[in-house]
């Protein structure tokens, strides 16, 4: 279970990484913090002619709050973020979404850019990103962009980068005062999610709800949550709608039943 | 902007356990490979390779990572720190081995290396943890002989204690 | 009775916390050494039309391919226990038979050369039909893994013991229930590792192994290498990453290695990654049971009937079938039943080959068993521990031999059962049951009541031969241990034994037996536990398995122990010049009882052999080594009517347990668990309870999370540890443990076996709970999310609360 063989590089620079990007393309796969490329590449189930190790440049390894927004780099790993100073007054959810992923060991280098970039349908940073309405920033040597969280997680394992494109941070506005919960169903303590649900209610009320789990990425919607049966009406009718998919683990009835449940246990929990 | 091609063997410093080293690799040379054939620091053990067991796990520039899922190239100038470094240049053994020992919180031995320096690096973090937080950091971590629940007892007393690890050693 | 372990250090531990443990695959290896890797067989059933190795070959650093075809030129098949025309080598032979199946071996300068140039070797492959279901494995119709067998079954004999017709005759019911034990193992952390060298002047074998035992399969390796035993040199490693059973089966890779290293010219070693361990190791074998009781309307048991078939995957590998026989004396498990009927089926399937695994047998028949008392009490409308408490043997009974044979040494069951009850334990469970009841929630309460046997009766696997085909074979019982007791010029003691170490600190017990015999602390002896074939005293049972510790080589320690310290007293009573009866070894001292001042240093008396043998008293032999063998009487073969006493203790274990199941995520939650064992004298109370609760884990684990899953087209689906489910700290519940002591009369330490029990128990206590928090009897295990919520969906209770 050894990998295949690649070139390494380790670019100094953003700049540097992205020329190696243009030459490579698709050849070259990006090395942040490895914990789900490495597994992969053990288990010789991609393919790498490059690996790009971003991990030390300097100018990705940033948080910055600015303008409302959380803009996380991307070599910042999710133990780095989990420790932002500002984290769960600004952010709450993310403070309460982080520690589920994966666990403290693998939280120690994987990256929150790296685990959005995987695009795992069941796991919780696609969702905070949806749930934030967040972007990607995506920058390559023609340009950089930003695209909205709905657009870049396309479906699983899948999403808007180009060959050429390096995800350089992505944005979380920033929310103070909101009431959030998140929770999820997993075999094991730290594994990927069977489901996971997540919910915030801003100041006027209104409840964002999210699951990750159960397509082929994560979706969020708007649920009035005036009173406990309408919220539970408009849950059961989404669960229909996204139906949900089979693994070992969990069929789509028990997906979208265990959907209903957690999702009006955490409406509730931000509702009153 | 360092960059090694496949088949091209590298030179490969870092300093392990306080002494600087040096050996060559390959790019795709697992770090866990890397210290036990190639540096002959055997105390860290392999389970899985693919980060679930937690075996491996080391400590790189004072941080719990698993050695499986990094490259030895990628240690090139860090700080890296196995199971041989806790104990006393006399043998004695750390306060974390200590309570070890005195709570049966082994059998075989073999993923206890990984435990260990996972909680070097958490209790020097968090050095008085509650059990809810140790447990979370513990799951990172795959035991078949023991049931875990003496591991659980032995890092409480250490907790508890005033002798949480130091982050350098 | 609560557990009141006191604080051992344990000799192991100052090592193994430092990193410096001697793993197989941390020992220096020979100058020149290849690493291989093994490429499998990526198909359930497939004949082999070609394999193409010239691309690999061409690779750098590639040094051979083996293949089947070089295995059978180079080696025989492997022994088996059951005669069948079945063939087995170490790689396949013109068929694979189960995903994973070794296919070649590549062997190259380097592990990451080995697995590129495995990409290279092309493999034709031309599918078969696969069975995977051991029911249908059955059928006529059913695709054959063996044709030359002629069947899937490969092994069927049915046993009578009592008058079973007639108790079913005269019972006012019969209740009858059909349990299924899954597929799993208990994945050391630690896979296996060979290192094999061959010396072509000698045509011998030098390999070092992390193997297990029993040393019964040094014979077929070395038979299978077509070698004389001794020119098999195998040697195990001072320390080994667990095994749990598992470790017996590197045995085919042993050999395969000795193959490469005979070929290459070149010491080769092999160290199995995770992906191999999970889809190819080992498992332990699945087994479907129909179980029928003959019960009175007070649910008093008057016979039983079972029909055990268990799937032994793609081979029948020695020493296979064990499962089905280790526990066959004790089919009866703790209940005084005297009418049996058994019928044992062996058979073989599209999967990985099953063999020994912690519990070995007795998680099948438990789970089969335990919820057929259950299943009684429900359905005469009784209290699930009245049916059991009716049933259990009495102690006046002891020493108590079972219908099928087993002679249970020693216990009192009923008063383990009360204390374990009492002291508000069970009324406890019962209000949080009626409470969670009350507010809508499913909780349920189970029991498991078992025999838990320790050593086995070498005998115990001829049962599934005929009488007369055991006497045409020769007879087998018994079951030999042995250790060796040395003191060196300084007094410095050292012990060595025939078991192979996996951490169940075996060291630090001998220490303790050794040093309480010579009246010395546990400090002041040295224990050395790597094997080596060539060197150390060994028989076939040697080996750690089947729970022979306590009640084998332990006592062989003690017996060496006690002839070393005769001989002391010997020696000393010449320099004392008092009589050997008058001599007594206490506080590193060996002196006069009757006047203590009259005392030599321990060292002293030990010095005299070694430098001054001619003052030894006569007729004394000279060296200060001892080695003690002992098989008890009791492990006779098997009688003329197949009764058989399959092992030499039996400890009792009663388990309790409260589960909820969350009606959100389905999983069911262990609430509180009570587990009572009498394991006789226990040897160290800190070591007994660490091998409870792993055991207890491992329990849980085959109740609720670890299953090997193949799809019915035989495709493997757990191949990863995210996918096959190792519990975490996080999974585990508590378990409160108690202990209750009848030492056993058979063994000079009074010690039995402990550290299978739960395996044996927890997953029918387990399941137990379940159907009664569920009112359901079809409780499959592992019971997970999918599987609780499949049950509620057809008793039309899952979704809308």
């Amino acid at each position: 279970m050894k990998p295949r063989p690649f070139d390494y590089v380790q670019p100094d620079t953003v700049d540097e990484a992205l020329a190696l990007l243009a030459e490579h393309g698709d050849e070259a796969r990006i090395l942040a913090g490895g914990q789900s490329l490495i597994p992969m590449l053990n288990l010789r189930l991609i393919e790498a002619a490059v690996l790009i190790d971003i991990s030390r440049i300097a100018e990705l390894d940033t948080i910055r709050s600015d303008g409302g927004v959380l803009e996380v780099g991307a070599a910042v790993t999710q133990n780095k973020l989990l420790a932002w100073p500002n984290l769960a007054r600004e952010s709450a959810l993310l403070a309460a979404g982080l520690p589920l992923v994966g666990h403290f060991q693998t939280r120690n280098k994987g990256t929150v850019c790296g685990s959005i970039a995987h695009a795992d349908p069941s796991s919780e940073l696609p969702l905070l990103l949806a749930m934030y309405a967040g972007e990607v920033v995506l920058r390559a040597q023609r340009g950089t962009r930003a695209v909205p969280a709905k657009d870049f997680h396309k479906d699983m394992l899948t999403t808007a980068r180009e060959p050429d494109e390096l995800i350089v941070a992505v944005r979380f506005p920033e929310r103070p005062r909101e009431r959030v919960a998140f929770r999820e169903i997993a075999r094991r303590h730290g594994d990927f999610a069977i489901i996971a649900v997540a919910a915030a209610a801003g100041a006027n009320g209104a409840v964002t709800l999210g699951v990750g789990g159960m397509a082929g990425r994560p979706v969020t919607r708007a649920v009035a949550a005036h009173d406990a049966a309408s919220a539970a009406d408009a849950i059961g009718q989404w669960a229909e709608e996204i139906k949900g998919y089979d693994d070992l683990h969990a069929s789509a009835a028990m997906r979208r039943d265990m959907f209903r449940k957690l999702a009006a246990n955490v409406v509730a929990e931000v509702a009153q | 902007m360092r960059a090694v091609k496949r088949d091209q063997k590298t030179r490969i410093a870092l300093t392990l356990n306080g002494r600087k080293l040096a050996a060559e690799a390959e790019p795709r040379l697992l770090l866990s490979d890397f210290l036990r054939h190639g540096l002959g620091a055997t105390g860290t053990h392999v389970g899985c390779e693919h980060g679930v067991c937690g075996a491996c796990t080391v400590l790189v520039d004072g941080v719990a990572v698993r050695s499986c899922l990094t490259l030895a190239v990628q240690a090139e100038g860090r700080e890296v720190r196995t199971v041989e470094s806790l104990a006393a240049p006399d043998g004695a053994l750390n306060p974390l081995q200590a309570a070890f020992r005195d709570h049966h919180a082994l059998q075989c031995g073999f993923c206890t290396p990984g435990i260990l320096m996972s909680f070097t690096d958490f209790l020097a973090r968090t050095p008085h943890p509650s059990e809810a937080q140790i447990r979370e950091v513990l799951s990172g971590h795959l035991c078949r002989c023991t049931g875990y629940a003496n591991i659980v007892e032995a890092i409480k007393e250490v907790a508890s204690s005033s002798h949480a690890p130091r982050s350098e050693g | 009775m609560v557990s009141q372990a006191t604080k051992t250090q344990r000799k192991e531990d100052a090592s193994l916390l430092s990193g410096r443990g001697r793993y197989a695959d941390d020992l220096p290896v020979p100058v020149g050494t290849l690493y291989a890797h093994v490429i499998r067989s990526p198909h359930a059933h497939a004949g082999i039309v070609r394999i193409d190795a010239r691309r690999a070959l061409a690779h750098d650093g590639v040094w051979t391919v083996l293949t089947g075809e070089d295995v059978r030129k180079l080696s025989d098949p492997f022994l088996a226990a059951v005669k069948t025309p079945v063939q087995q080598w170490s790689l396949a032979v013109e068929r694979v038979r189960y995903v994973g199946e070794p296919v070649a071996l590549v062997v190259a300068e380097s592990r990451y050369v080995a697995e590129d140039a495995a990409e290279l070797v092309e493999i034709e492959y031309a599918p078969l039909p696969a069975v995977i279901d051991p029911v249908a494995a059955c059928a006529k119709s059913a695709p054959l893994l063996h044709p030359q067998a002629g069947t899937n079954e490969v092994s069927l004999r049915e046993f009578r013991y009592g008058d079973t017709n007639a108790a079913f005759s005269r019972a006012d019911r019969r209740i009858a229930m059909t349990t299924t034990f899954p597929r799993l193992s208990f994945t050391p952390i630690e896979c296996y590792v060979v290192v094999a060298q061959h010396n072509a002047a000698e045509n011998s074998y030098d390999v070092t192994a992390n193997f297990q035992g029993p040393f019964s399969m040094h014979p077929v390796m070395a038979r299978a290498l077509r070698v004389p035993g001794p020119k098999l040199r195998l040697r195990i490693p001072p320390d080994s990453g667990g095994s749990f059973g598992i470790k017996l089966s590197v045995f085919p890779y042993i050999v395969l290695m000795a193959l490469a290293a005979k070929i290459t010219g070149r010491p080769v070693k092999w160290v199995e990654d995770r992906i191999e361990h999970l889809v190819a190791a080992s498992s332990g074998p699945n087994r479907v049971t129909q179980i029928e009781a003959a019960v009175t309307n007070d649910g008093r048991v008057l016979a039983l009937r079972l029909d055990q078939l268990e799937d032994y995957g793609a081979f029948l590998r020695a020493p296979m079938p064990g499962p089905l026989y280790r526990m066959q004396g004790a089919v009866t498990g703790a209940y005084d039943i005297a009418n049996v009927d058994v019928i044992n089926r062996a058979v073989l399937t599209n999967k990985m080959p099953a063999s020994l695994i912690r519990g070995f047998g007795g998680p099948q028949l438990y789970l089969a068993l335990e919820r057929l008392m259950h299943q009684i009490a429900v359905e005469l409308d009784l209290d699930p521990l009245e049916v059991i408490r009716r049933n259990l043997v009495p102690a006046q009974k002891f020493p108590y031999r079972a219908a099928a044979g087993a002679l249970y040494d020693s216990g009192d069951y009923m008063r383990a059962v009360a204390i374990a009850t009492g002291g508000g334990r069970l009324d406890e469970l019962k209000r949080r049951r009626a409470a969670a009841r009350v507010q809508g929630r499913r909780y349920g309460i189970g029991f498991a009541a078992i025999v838990e046997p320790a050593m086995s009766n070498m005998g115990y696997l001829s049962t599934l031969m005929s009488q007369e085909a055991r006497e045409k074979a020769g007879p087998k019982s018994g079951a030999v241990s042995m250790a060796t007791v040395n003191i060196d010029p300084l007094g410095a003691v050292t012990v060595t034994a025939d078991v192979t170490v996996q951490g169940q600190s075996h060291e630090t017990v001998l220490a303790e037996i050794v040093a309480n015999a010579l009246g010395l602390r546990p400090d002041d002896v040295e224990v050395t536990l790597e094997m080596d074939t060539a060197k150390d005293q060994w028989s076939i049972a040697a080996g750690t398995y089947s729970s022979r510790f306590a009640s084998g080589t332990a006592v062989a320690a003690h017996m060496a122990a006690a002839q070393m310290r005769e001989k002391l007293k010997a020696i000393a009573a010449k320099q004392l010049n008092v009589l050997p009866d008058d001599v007594e070894l206490a506080g590193g001292k060996i002196r006069s009882r009757s006047n203590p001042d009259n005392a030599l240093p321990f060292g002293r008396v030990a010095a005299t052999s070694h430098w001054s043998p001619v003052l030894l008293p006569e007729s004394m032999a000279p060296a200060l080594s001892e080695t003690a063998a002992w098989t008890p009487p009791e492990l006779e073969p098997p009688s003329h009517d197949d009764r058989i006493n399959t092992s030499l203790t039996y400890g009792f274990v009663f388990d309790m347990c409260g589960v909820e199941i969350d009606p959100v995520s389905y999983q069911v939650r262990v609430d509180r668990y009570v587990s009572m064992h009498d394991a006789g004298r226990i040897l160290n109370a800190t070591i007994a309870d660490g091998q409870i609760r792993g055991s207890f884990a491992q329990g849980v684990a085959a109740a609720l999370y670890e299953e090997f899953t193949y799809d019915e087209e035989g495709a493997f689906l757990t191949g990863t540890f995210a996918d096959y489910l190792v519990p975490t700290v996080s999974e585990i519940p508590e378990v409160e443990i108690l202990h209750y002591e009848s030492p056993s009369p058979l063994t000079p330490l009074g010690a039995k076996g402990l550290a299978e029990g739960n395996c044996m128990s927890t997953p029918a206590c387990i399941a137990n709970a379940i159907a009664d928090a569920l009112g359901v009897a079809d409780v499959a295990l592992p019971a997970t999310p999918r599987r609780i919520h499949a049950l509620l969906e057809r008793a039309g209770e899952a979704g809308e609360r």
